[in-house]
């Protein structure tokens, strides 16, 4: 951040007084507080080609019924390594219905000895804590056809894993016509202080709120609602005899007053300036 | 809380008195507005009087203008409609009159020369264009015939009206017709190929349209007609060969085969691998073309050729000879040649020489070759120019007889100079500009007395002595500029108030007062930079980089302001070819222009990602990061330094990466070894919707409240999250009852998605602008069919979770999204949001429209808090009540008569007055204003009474002396009593 034209240098101030500078408003600044020591990127140098992929879901009518609907059931997988190489091992199972309104649960094993330690070590380096969940089409009938290439990933500091007692939120998010598309997890609470978490207990059972998310329907301009609302208003209006005077009822006395006001101050005045006008 | 609601009022007080005690600034200011044409395609010299001062252009913007030759300005200008279907494809003048074929062929044109209108438009049949030609007859110019692929159509150049059309007989599927061309003889002759072959000729009576006679001569050689051959003298084709290195003669009048002249017969040589071009010329279409013609033999190489009695007579030899043309002028036709002034070096080998650089252009006698006497003209090339590419020849009758001359040369950048005699150049138009890409505002350098002041700290410290001294010395610099400036003054005072001009110049270059006056750094796609002056629109500088891919994309960035004296300012451009994803740096001094002596790194692998980090060196230039297609990181400026620091800092260094072909966002982290490690991905399935676009915010805005106040004295805190980013996906199912809109909030850091929603039934294209804790976007409705707007405001609640520093890996609560939409009664070209030194103002948003205003729209409309109902508290908030409708308020237009062409790109930027932002529009034209979205409350009134305040405050001050002493006077008394 620069503020324009200042010195790098304290300036004396009998020195500042030579320079005309631009006014410099110190509010509070948000900008400030900001710490650019979480996150800098820029914007995108987009190399927006767009390819059309021959898309073919192969949804069949025939096949509705193959479906379970008791649901499906994917891998959850983590990893957290000291070395921060991604080894994904599985958590738990991630339990999905498929249908209008998409649910899911989750059954997950406890964190074993090993790996609780390991998780502090990962938290002391300030390591991350990574899931991933496998690309999958809730809509598709078949098995075959849930399963997509790939993975989504996400990540948490491992330390706020540790901290928060393995409480964390974790969220699916679907698109409109049901793809899985991305995976979000957060510690409650989020932050590292640095606590440390002596008892063992605390790290063996993960406290996790799960759900899973589609996109909402952006409101488009409410007009049916407006209309209404204007024709109460003018309904309203109709209603209040008050409101339909004529104008001239409405001000008949400030017109009066004003017209006598006016032939006050023509009488009051000698005609002097008429006779002026004549000659 | 409720000292947020106040801060804005006390605020522009305190602005208010800091003003008053500095003085005023110009708070009006007029607007810049510099229209551009384009590229020149075509151009004719108004011929018809001989005192006429046009030049008409048709240019590949598809632009059809009128300039005035003494000065370069715009006469008047006809903007089409972008894209092949206002595509200009050929212009033909005769007199007053000037032919425009437009759109591959789909209408003809005649425009008036004098004023600019439309004498007559037909809309010709369908059939891709390949030439036109008037046809005359006894001396007068008639009719104009037009050739497509299948039919040859003859107009009147009265009406427009069609006298005859033909079709093209056709022999063969392959048979191209590929020139018209008429001799005055009543006859239209179309010639055709069929490639490798033979040639046809068909000649149409211009009565009927009668086919009079067809020939048709084997030509196994030929492949195209308009490429390599013309039509000389008395309808005599003539074609070059390259394979045989010999010249075809083809009398079209009399069927005979078609003689070959080799060229070594005529003492001539063809440059290798060149192949040669015929250039003739027929000034008047009711006459045959004259008999002599140019022939090309190499790229600096031309003979001028006569035709005599069927026989080719070499006339004069051109070498060097870089661009020729022929002009004429009453009965007299001369050719003029450019050829490099200084002999001994050869044009072509050394293009960086600044020897080289000047040309001189001759004229010479088309009959006889000789050179006219004082008739040389001097054309110093730009060093910072490209080459020329093209020679418009405007010729007339001296007094004496003589023929004098004036050219307009055409460079390689776009550039248009007309240069008269003996080597003034009158004008100069920078058409690069009417293709600005990406542009930046950098301020101004200090002055050079200021510079010394900073320079006096930017040092180490020697010793106290000589810091005294210094001091000292810097002091007496001051008093010496001061009273310079005081004579100056004092000087200037007894002049006329018009005369005291200051013209700018990269000499006197200085900031203002309030850093109103910046350097527009402007990129356009011909890969010409400019330094532009916004106050006055002086180009103070321009720099032409050759080798510039055609389908480059640029990036510019603002690596170290003018902030840090004695280093230079400077700006890194991006230049990355879109197919093989291949970069490379310019790093340039954006005030002055030059080149840099820091050589960039070499890219050799394709860039996929660049990020300028707020890092800054021992230099104070920001760090710029580049990610290649390995995922390697590479650092410029990459000193020690620098590396060490990015090491300090890789843990907490984040970039994403976007591949829309599969849908594919994913973040990455720095590790220490600048290798980097994938740690979240999203994908988008391509088969269901596409990303069109990906915004974040822009890195130097600033937010100054960070809540708002509600009508109960509560405050909601905004999420402003600098991470976010809006990522705009469109349905690859345009069906209009299917297609949506998709706009996904995901925090660039840690990948989560914060906000996801369709609007359905939508179609792009989506306009968005992302800023604080809001996003804007516009699209088009399939189902209404009107275009809205639509408005995201997050929010973080009541409470703030963490007030001091804001974390994407600590914010666990989403936070609340509000939405509305409005109908927005137009359509819109481009839309950016307003940017203030503080971010104290209040926001609006500029939209670009297609009718060429600029709209200054109050983000107070987009608000998704607008309530339906008004109540108390909404009214408390100074909430507008929700209607569905946004207003277009001409009040709110900023550019007022000013049309702007073509916006394509809104640029803002904060000035150093709070109320003040600094708006620059680009498309064909450049406008550059100033808007204040909360009017000037840091500026005193134009009629501010400063007499009237400072009796009111002398008045005060005595009455309470007075009074103070009457006071103790009554006290004194009291006590005697």
């Amino acid at each position: 951040m620069e503020t324009t034209g200042s010195a790098n240098v304290s300036v004396p101030c009998w020195v500042m007084f030579f320079r005309s500078r631009a006014p410099v408003l110190i509010p509070v600044r948000m900008s400030c507080l900001l710490s650019f020591k979480l996150s800098v990127f820029s914007t995108v140098l987009l190399l927006l080609c767009t390819r059309f992929v021959c898309c073919n879901n192969g949804r069949r009518v025939g096949d509705a019924l193959d479906a379970e609907f008791s649901g499906f059931s994917v891998p959850l997988e983590h990893s957290f390594e000291v070395d921060d190489v991604a080894k994904f091992r599985v958590r738990g199972a991630l339990v999905l219905k498929a249908g209008r309104e998409p649910s899911v649960s989750l059954s997950q094993n406890q964190l074993s000895e090993e790996d609780r330690t390991k998780l502090k070590e990962v938290a002391a380096v300030d390591g991350l804590y990574r899931i991933r969940v496998p690309r999958v089409f809730l809509q598709a009938d078949r098995q075959t056809e849930r399963q997509m290439e790939g993975y989504l990933t996400a990540f948490v500091r491992a330390c706020a894993m540790v901290e928060s007692h393995l409480s964390d939120v974790i969220a699916l998010h679907t698109d409109v016509s049901g793809y899985l598309i991305g995976v979000s997890i957060v510690t409650f609470p989020g932050a590292c202080r640095g606590t440390e978490v002596e008892d063992e207990v605390d790290l063996e059972v993960f406290n996790t709120t799960l759900s899973i998310m589609a996109p909402v329907n952006a409101p488009g301009p409410e007009t049916a609602l407006f209309l209404e609302r204007m024709e109460q208003e003018l309904e309203r209006k109709g209603k209040n005899p008050q409101e339909q005077k004529s104008f001239f009822a409405k001000y008949w006395y400030l017109i009066l007053g004003g017209a006598i006001f006016l032939m006050a101050t023509s009488s009051a005045q000698p005609p002097a300036g008429g006779d002026r006008e004549q000659s | 809380m409720a000292c947020c609601s106040f801060s804005v009022s006390s605020k522009a007080i305190k602005v208010n008195i800091y003003q008053s005690l500095v003085g005023q600034v110009d708070p009006k200011e007029t607007p810049m507005r510099q229209q551009y044409v384009g590229k020149v395609r075509f151009a004719h010299f108004d011929m018809h009087v001989q005192s006429s001062k046009k030049v008409l252009v048709a240019t590949e913007k598809n632009v059809f203008a009128s300039l005035n030759t003494r000065t370069g300005e715009v006469y008047w200008r006809h903007v089409d409609k972008t894209g092949p279907e206002g595509n200009i494809d050929a212009l033909l003048m005769h007199g007053q009159d000037a032919v425009l074929v437009v759109g591959n062929g789909r209408l003809l044109r005649s425009w008036d020369i004098n004023i600019g209108g439309l004498n007559w438009e037909i809309v010709l049949d369908s059939g891709s264009f390949q030439s036109a030609c008037f046809v005359g007859q006894q001396d007068s110019v008639k009719y104009v015939a037009v050739l497509k692929k299948s039919a040859v159509s003859l107009h009147y150049l009265s009406n427009g009206h069609q006298k005859w059309v033909e079709n093209l007989p056709e022999r063969y599927v392959i048979h191209r017709y590929q020139a018209v061309y008429s001799g005055g003889n009543g006859e239209v002759y179309t010639l055709g190929v069929v490639p490798h072959s033979h040639i046809t000729i068909v000649a149409y009576s211009v009565e009927d349209g009668e086919i009079i006679k067809q020939i048709s001569v084997d030509a196994p050689w030929l492949s195209n007609i308009q490429a390599s051959c013309a039509v000389v003298g008395q309808g005599m084709l003539i074609c070059a060969d390259p394979a045989t290195v010999s010249l075809y003669m083809l009398d079209l009048n009399v069927q005979s085969q078609m003689t070959q002249i080799p060229l070594q017969s005529l003492g001539l040589e063809v440059s290798p691998g060149f192949q040669p071009t015929v250039v003739s010329t027929q000034p008047n279409p009711a006459r045959p073309p004259h008999s002599e013609f140019f022939v090309q033999l190499g790229p600096d190489h031309y003979q001028l050729l006569q035709l005599n009695n069927g026989q080719i007579v070499a006339l004069r030899d051109f070498k060097p000879a870089m661009l020729v043309s022929f002009a004429t002028t009453g009965e007299k036709t001369v050719a003029a040649v450019m050829a490099p002034k200084n002999k001994t070096v050869s044009y072509f080998e050394d293009t960086h020489s600044f020897l080289s650089r000047a040309c001189s252009l001759n004229l010479f006698s088309a009959e006889s070759g000789r050179r006219l006497l004082d008739t040389t003209l001097i054309f110093n090339m730009d060093p910072n120019g490209g080459k020329p590419e093209k020679l418009y020849v405007q010729a007339f009758l001296k007094k004496d007889d003589s023929v004098g001359y004036r050219v307009m040369v055409q460079t390689e950048d776009h550039t248009l100079t007309f240069i008269q005699q003996p080597g003034r150049v009158m004008w100069t138009r920078e058409e690069a500009l009417s293709d600005v890409v990406t542009m930046e505002m950098v301020d101004l350098p200090l002055t050079g007395t200021q510079a010394e002041l900073e320079g006096e700290f930017g040092k180490k410290a020697d010793g106290l002595l000589s810091m005294v001294l210094k001091r000292l010395s810097s002091q007496l610099i001051l008093l010496q500029a001061w009273i310079a400036h005081l004579w100056k003054l004092f000087y200037d005072a007894r002049k006329p108030r018009s005369q005291v001009k200051n013209d700018v110049t990269i000499e006197n270059l200085s900031r203002d007062e309030f850093n109103l006056q910046k350097m527009m750094v402007m990129v356009t796609a011909s890969g010409k930079l400019f330094g532009i002056d916004s106050k006055t629109g002086t180009i103070l500088w321009r720099h032409y980089l050759d080798n510039i891919p055609s389908n480059a994309a640029f990036k510019l960035m603002v690596q170290r302001t003018t902030a840090h004296f004695p280093h230079p300012p400077q700006c890194t451009l991006l230049i990355k070819d879109k197919d093989t994803g291949l970069a490379t740096l310019h790093v340039f001094n954006p005030i002055f222009g030059r080149k840099s002596h820091i050589t960039p790194p070499a890219l050799p692998q394709p860039i996929l990602q660049s990020l300028l980090l707020p890092l800054m060196d021992q230099d104070y230039a920001k760090v710029l990061l580049l990610v290649d297609d390995q995922y390697k990181v590479s650092a410029f400026p990459s000193t020690k330094n620098v590396l060490q620091q990015l090491q300090e800092m890789a843990s907490s260094i984040f970039f994403y990466l976007v591949d829309s072909s599969q849908g594919r966002l994913s973040g990455y982290r720095l590790r220490t070894d600048l290798s980097t490690e994938m740690i979240w991905e999203v994908i988008i399935p391509t088969e269901v919707q596409r990303i069109v676009s990906v915004k974040g915010k822009r890195p130097n805005e600033h937010v100054h409240s960070q809540g708002r106040v509600m009508g109960d004295r509560s405050v909601l805190y905004k999420y402003l999250n600098p991470n976010l980013l809006a990522v705009v996906t469109e349905s690859t199912d345009l069906h209009q009852e299917r297609s949506f809109v998709g706009i996904l909030l995901i925090d660039g850091v840690t990948g989560r998605i914060i906000h996801e929603a369709v609007q359905r039934k939508a179609r792009g294209p989506v306009h968005l602008v992302h800023s604080e804790n809001w996003v804007v976007y516009e699209y088009w409705s399939t189902k209404s069919r009107r275009n809205e707007f639509s408005v995201l405001e997050l929010y973080e609640g009541m409470e703030l979770y963490n007030s001091t520093v804001f974390s994407s890996l600590d914010r666990p609560h989403p936070p609340q999204v509000l939405q509305q939409s409005y109908i927005f009664p137009s359509s819109i070209s481009t839309l950016e949001a307003t940017l203030t030194e503080k971010g104290i103002t209040s926001r609006h948003l500029l939209v670009g429209l297609p009718s060429g205003a600029i709209l200054s729209l109050p983000k107070m409309f987009l608000d998704p808090r607008r309530p339906e109902i008004v109540s108390e508290q909404s009214r408390e908030e100074n909430l507008i009540p929700y209607s569905p409708e946004m207003p277009i308020r001409t009040e709110w237009f900023i550019n007022y008569n000013q049309t702007v062409s073509r916006v394509r790109g809104i640029y803002t930027a904060p000035s150093g007055l709070e109320s003040t932002c600094l708006v620059v529009a680009y498309g064909l034209d450049i406008y550059q204003t100033r808007v204040y979205p909360s009017k000037q409350f840091d500026v005193l009134k134009d009629d501010y009474d400063y007499m009237l305040i400072s009796s009111v405050l002398f008045a005060l001050f005595f009455a309470t002396m007075i009074s103070k002493r009457l006071a103790e006077v009554k006290l004194l008394n009291r006590a005697w009593r």
